[in-house]
């Protein structure tokens, strides 16, 4: 019994002391972690989405507020003098979370490009999502208002051979932003304006 | 004192190295060797961790009940790793992009739950603190030379840190690829085991 008890006080001491232990780690690191994620991931894919930015969309974002939601707004004027922004959505894929970039033109609601930011998808497989422009390239000059679910869904996305799980996320994530992206609209525009 | 603590220190460097000599830790040896600097991103995390769930597994050996000392273990080496992890993100986020899924599997890296298992759980905290340094430090020097051999002939090049090689052959060599791919690992642990054993031979 008296064992027994002591293995049951030091695990459960154990366990709280790190889990604690943890969490204060966490919120030390996590600005500079989201420093991190904003200059590795969301900047390189905000350059691959608006190519030809005439202004500097990282050092210009705000954040957008709207039936409790916020958002990270990335602004940017096309060379062409098209006003688009840029966010970031999140769907599930295989290994977790996938960040997916939209950069959308606010006047006429079509998708510029998408890319893909953070994933912990399998590499060579779910990572393709990344790496191989031909899935998210499917994104670019689709409507706002397409249903972006995958062919499998109904939807107009082809899925990667292979990588259905990621495919769905990646979809998932772009449905999220098309829901995002209606429920702020209003807040952005006047924002920008 | 001070004489046995140096033995535990380097013994990890050369007569009990963990890759080469245990042949332990095979799982991130292979899998992120490709350049000299991955080696020594996954040694040096690797080191902190060993280091720290050593010194931590030593001073709770006598409260720790021996029914479930493994999942103390693990419990420890995973809040280390966790920890490592965060760091690695918030401070080399490029690193932590390359090694990526081989970090939180240091929690089962048998280096250091056999060290913890091994040593510091059996031993007072200054000679298990030697020992996991040590071992840390060989399992360093065993991942980065590999990872050097294996970028020096499958791309040309040697990178220690920040991504630029600081040394590369010349045009006229044409890289030998397989050493980058997966089965080049082992082509290449093969050749350093060869070449240990060569050296150690009496």
């Amino acid at each position: 019994m008296r064992e027994m008890l002591s293995m049951i006080v030091v695990l459960t001491v154990l366990t709280a002391v790190s889990g604690g232990l943890l969490a204060v780690v966490k919120a030390k690191t996590e600005p500079q972690i989201e420093e991190q994620v904003l200059k590795f991931q969301k900047a390189p894919a905000i350059k691959a989405i608006f190519a030809d930015a005439t202004n500097d969309p990282i050092k210009e974002r705000f954040n957008a507020k709207a039936e409790g939601i916020e958002l990270q707004i990335f602004p940017s004027t096309l060379a062409d003098g098209v006003k688009a922004v840029a966010f970031e959505a999140k769907g599930t894929g295989f290994g977790g979370p996938i960040g997916l970039m939209v950069g959308v033109n606010i006047d006429t609601d079509e998708i510029i490009a998408a890319r893909v930011t953070t994933h912990s998808e399998t590499p060579g497989i779910g990572s393709r999502a990344k790496e191989d422009l031909s899935f998210v390239g499917q994104f670019a000059g689709m409507s706002m208002a397409s249903n972006f679910g995958t062919k499998g869904q109904g939807g107009e996305i082809d899925a990667m051979s292979g990588a259905t799980v990621t495919s769905v996320g990646v979809s998932q994530a772009a449905v999220a932003a098309q829901d995002l992206y209606k429920k702020l609209k209003p807040e952005i525009v006047k924002q920008m304006n | 004192m001070a004489q046995s603590l140096v033995k535990e220190f380097t013994k990890g460097l050369w007569a009990e190295i963990p890759l080469f000599r245990l042949v332990l830790g095979l799982c991130p040896a292979l899998a992120v060797t490709k350049t000299c600097e991955n080696g020594i991103g996954m040694g040096v995390a690797t080191t902190f961790v060993l280091l720290f769930s050593n010194i931590l597994v030593s001073m709770l050996r006598n409260i720790i009940p021996s029914k479930v000392r493994i999942a103390c273990y693990i419990v420890i080496i995973a809040t280390f790793v966790t920890i490592v992890e965060f760091m690695m993100q918030a401070y080399t986020y490029e690193l932590f992009l390359k090694l990526g899924i081989f970090i939180p599997l240091i929690v089962v890296n048998c280096v250091v739950l056999g060290r913890a298992e091994a040593f510091a759980g059996k031993n007072t905290v200054l000679p298990s603190a030697a020992d996991g340094l040590g071992m840390g430090i060989g399992f360093t020097l065993a991942l980065s030379s590999l990872g050097a051999v294996r970028e020096l002939i499958g791309a040309g090049t040697l990178t220690v840190w920040g991504g630029t090689p600081i040394f590369t052959i010349g045009h006229g060599y044409i890289p030998f690829h397989f050493m980058v791919e997966a089965p080049g690992a082992f082509v290449g642990l093969g050749m350093m085991l060869c070449l240990m054993n060569l050296i150690g031979k009496k």
